[in-house]
């Protein structure tokens, strides 16, 4: 299947089709209405558009999904950004009188960036990612899936592919909605180990008792580590990558695996030993190396704006789509399908059994039934299948909630 | 809370009986009883130094070392404070009996919450004091009242179960330093929503499953003390933000009714924020009465006030329309500037605002003024003749105000002292308090304050008609007040 190159200069005749026939917009939609439960809550939720040419605004709102889509139509957005539901319409925001205007909820939501490891990965560096370093993210959200479900005892978490260098996870439970800045930088700072800028050799410190928390994390990053850190970032080659000492140690072995063998070795010789110091020096090693990095700041605030799901990201054409996580092992971001790709894909030719529906349906109907036969036809499919599965997820929680309340109700 | 004069009622019902059944409370209800204004200065007083000794011992001693609970232990003796549920003691109970103690402790709270809702600094000073009083007080609770109080307050954690326990006793160990399999084996563990327990969830100090945080025992304190600090920042902040708070409204028409005094209420404040600190020393000179400028003369030469001066002046300068935080950015820099330790002034301050809060509500502003040491009333004619000439009146006017003074005649002097500085035959009111000259002058003077011309008039006919009474205060009660005004004065110490 030929891969259309992505050109950026192609995006303005490229968005305008993306968003009249292939955006999900009742897919979406759905999402951000959270079933109608609360009212307003699709009214008074904030989005941003960057347009053509970097010009940025902030504060849109929409009333319906049709408000939504003829907006998105008309102002071709070449990035889209979500933000909280407020008190007021933010269309409206200026007509408030000031300090009543609020935001009031938000999803919980983690950004982990590939060049927050630029210290850590030698293959590449910066805005560039490749197959091998990708095992970071993997990595990533391995630890903070089990730790937001297990720990948190959140459900309904979305992990999205940013588009180029990262991903970004959405948890959109109830109650992760409603938690306050203090309770978010508390989720965030329980989910972070590697602590210190440029100036800090030692990132990880370990100590006892080391929490579950801790150890859990660690057998994540233990599977996957000696593929990943060893062999293929050969982190003991370098002699600044690990403490100059142990360089010393191991340097007559040239084979990586019986480094870290014998390194493991000398750590085991300590623990026993009476001064304890050192004792976990080996996981101080993996965690620095592989455990997730995250932006703080980032999950802290209930007004901080997020790169939508289904945007496009500009420098690379890729869409920012579902990941899932059944299939995470395999994932490949150079697999994204890039917005050039999908719009290639819809102009080709289309089965005849198509047509005929189509002349029977009300005009709405036919743009809507099209729309999903357009993605279908798409790479972006299988995108959208993972996001259907959870928004069904949602719904059915949802439903579950409202019958235990009429449970407890008709008790009385 | 409703003031009854001088009996006290005392209101055993059930539903009192239901709110003092534990020694300890959130103060989540006001008091809804009456209690006389012996009981409310007093139970006032005794909480504040509570506090005041709270917040020494916790400045000297480490806090829960065993000399800060051996002294905080004698305090609470001597003040009559509950803290330990004494109902299983048999001994005969001596002095106030525990329901006593905690009504005295509930209603003491929130008369505080009066006065230290005011300001930001106020407002944290007090809740780290209650804080680490019922830090204190929780932490000698026994184990079953522990969970009684959480119980009762909606802090409705669970006890983890044995079972449960025995399942996680490995995570529990290493979720938390210092626990070993015999601690969680025996003490009990709560289970709090990660929510209420950030504090342990941020620095990973306690395990955490399905969203719920298992506390050991011991750690339920920080979580009851956050919400305990969370609760009390909130009522305050909701108390401060009541423009009139009812409590207030109440006592003023009691205590205005109790003294029937007619006209115009200066301590209604009609003009808040309406001076800037800056205005105050040109206003001194052309609109303050003579025995305030006199006042704010000294002030700013010595920049110290005694005590009684202090009282005076501060009301006055309510009066006249300055906030409260203006008057405490005042006094601070004042004091500041006659070098007074910077600590010891906002705690004098505190003291000072406090005792203006109980002296209110002892009686209006109206009758301190008439125990204001009137220049016209007691100084020497020939001091008097000085001043006034230091102030630039001419030779003819020091010489009416003198023949007035003669014949005691000390509102008509002042009023003349009115006309003089302003430069006009009538003053065209009959003058009555302090704060009145300032309207009147800053009226006649066109600027600053908006006024309320209905009032003035209204009370420019009732003081003509009660003209004979307003040269003395209210003989019956002046006595009362006059004692009353001595103990708390002997509290506060001058210096």
């Amino acid at each position: 299947m030929p891969i259309s190159d992505y050109d950026s200069a192609c995006l303005p005749d490229l968005l305008p089709l993306y968003y009249r026939r292939l955006f999900p917009f009742p897919q979406y939609y759905r999402w951000l209405s959270y079933g109608g439960v609360f009212k307003n809550y699709f009214q008074n939720r904030e989005f941003s558009f960057t347009l053509k040419d970097d010009i940025y605004v902030r504060y849109q709102s929409f009333s319906t999904q049709i408000e939504l889509e003829k907006e998105m139509q008309k102002m071709v957005p070449y990035k889209i950004d979500i933000g909280a539901v407020y008190s007021h319409r933010p269309s409206q925001h200026n007509a408030v009188k000031s300090g009543t205007f609020q935001a009031l909820e938000k999803e919980l939501v983690f950004d982990i960036d590939m060049t927050d490891y630029d210290d850590v990965r030698s293959c590449c560096s910066v805005a560039d990612i490749c197959l091998k370093c990708w095992t970071l993210m993997t990595i990533a959200i391995r630890i903070l899936d089990r730790a937001l479900r297990e720990d948190f005892g959140f459900h309904h978490l979305m992990w999205v592919y940013s588009g180029r260098r990262g991903v970004h996870c959405w948890v959109c439970d109830d109650a992760a909605r409603k938690l306050s800045v203090a309770a978010r930088s508390a989720v965030a700072e329980y989910l972070s180990l590697v602590k210190g800028g440029e100036e800090t050799v030692r990132k990880v410190i370990l100590s006892d008792p080391i929490h579950p928390f801790v150890s859990q994390s660690l057998a994540v990053v233990e599977h996957y580590f000696p593929q990943y850190a060893i062999v293929g970032q050969d982190i003991l080659s370098s002699k600044e990558s690990v403490d100059k000492e142990l360089v010393d140690f191991y340097k007559g072995e040239k084979n990586p695996m019986k480094r870290w063998d014998r390194l493991c070795a000398l750590v085991e010789h300590k623990k026993s030993s009476s001064k304890k110091s050192g004792q976990y020096f080996d996981k101080e090693i993996m965690l620095q190396y592989c455990y997730p990095r995250l932006d703080v700041n980032v999950s802290k605030g209930v007004n901080h704006l997020l790169k939508s799901p289904f945007s496009v990201h500009p420098k690379t054409g890729r869409i920012s789509v579902p990941i899932d996580l059944k299939e995470l092992d395999t994932f490949d971001p150079f697999e994204v399908p890039t917005i050039s790709l999908i719009c290639e894909e819809l102009e080709r030719p289309r089965t005849d059994e198509a047509e005929e529906d189509e002349m029977k349906d009300n005009e709405q109907d036919a743009g809507e039934r099209r729309r999903i036969r357009d993605y279908k036809r798409t790479s972006l499919a299988k995108y959208v299948k993972v996001f259907d599965r959870f928004l069904e997820g949602l719904a059915r929680s949802r439903k579950g909630e409202m019958l235990k309340k009429s449970d407890l109700q008709k008790e009385f | 809370m409703l003031f009854s004069g001088s009996k006290r009622k005392k209101v055993i019902g059930s539903s009192q009986n239901d709110l003092y059944d534990h020694c300890l409370q959130f103060y989540a209800q006001p008091p809804l009883e009456n209690i006389s204004l012996t009981e409310f200065e007093t139970f006032a007083v005794e909480r504040l130094k509570l506090l005041k000794t709270v917040e020494n011992l916790g400045v000297s001693y480490l806090k829960n070392s065993e000399q800060y609970i051996k002294k905080l232990e004698k305090e609470f003796a001597n003040l009559n404070i509950p803290y330990r549920t004494e109902v299983e003691d048999r001994k005969v109970q001596v002095g106030p009996s525990e329901y006593e103690k905690r009504r005295k402790d509930h209603i003491s709270h929130f008369i505080l919450r009066l006065a230290y809702c005011q300001t930001e600094d106020l407002r944290r000073w007090f809740i780290q004091q209650e804080m680490d009083l019922f830090r204190y007080r929780f932490g000698h609770l026994s184990s079953k009242h522990k969970t009684d109080f959480l119980h009762k307050n909606n802090l409705k954690y669970d006890t983890v179960s044995v079972e449960e326990k025995r399942i996680l006793k490995d995570k529990l160990i290493s979720s938390s330093y210092g626990l070993s399999g015999i601690t969680v084996e025996e003490h009990d563990f709560y289970k709090v929503p990660f929510q209420d327990a950030l504090d342990l969830v941020r620095s990973r100090k306690v395990y955490l499953l399905a969203g719920n945080a298992y506390i050991p025992h011991q750690e339920i304190v920080t979580i009851v003390l956050n919400d305990f600090r969370t609760r009390l920042s909130k009522a305050l902040a909701a108390f401060h933000k009541e423009d009139n708070p009812k409590m207030w409204f109440i006592l003023i028409c009691s205590l205005c009714c109790s003294h029937a005094y007619v006209g115009q209420d200066y301590s209604i404040q009609k003009n808040i924020g309406k001076i800037s600190l800056e205005q105050i020393d040109a206003l001194a000179a052309k609109s303050f009465p003579l025995c305030k400028r006199h006042l704010h003369k000294a002030l700013r030469e010595s920049h110290h006030l005694r005590h009684g001066g202090r009282m005076q002046y501060g009301l006055f300068l309510k009066g006249i329309g300055l906030t409260l935080e203006q008057a405490l950015q005042f006094w601070r820099s004042e004091f500041i500037r006659g070098k007074v330790d910077a600590d010891k002034v906002t705690l004098q301050l505190q003291l000072t605002l406090l005792h203006t809060v109980l002296v209110f509500h002892k009686q209006t502003s109206q009758v301190i003024s008439w125990l204001s040491r009137c220049p016209f009333r007691h100084s020497d004619p020939e001091l008097l003749k000085q001043k006034l000439q230091s102030y630039k009146i001419s030779p003819g006017g020091i010489s009416q105000i003198l023949e007035l003074v003669k014949g005691m005649h000390y509102q008509l002097a002042c009023q003349k002292y009115f006309e003089l500085t302003h430069n006009i035959e009538d003053a065209g009111f009959s003058l009555n308090h302090p704060n009145q000259y300032f309207t009147e002058s800053q009226k006649f003077l066109g600027g600053g304050i908006k006024k309320e011309i209905e009032t003035t008039q209204r009370s420019q006919e009732n003081v003509s008609s009660n003209a004979p009474n307003m040269s003395q205060p209210p003989p019956a009660n002046s006595k009362q007040t006059h004692e009353e005004m001595g103990d708390l004065d002997s509290f506060f110490q001058d210096e």
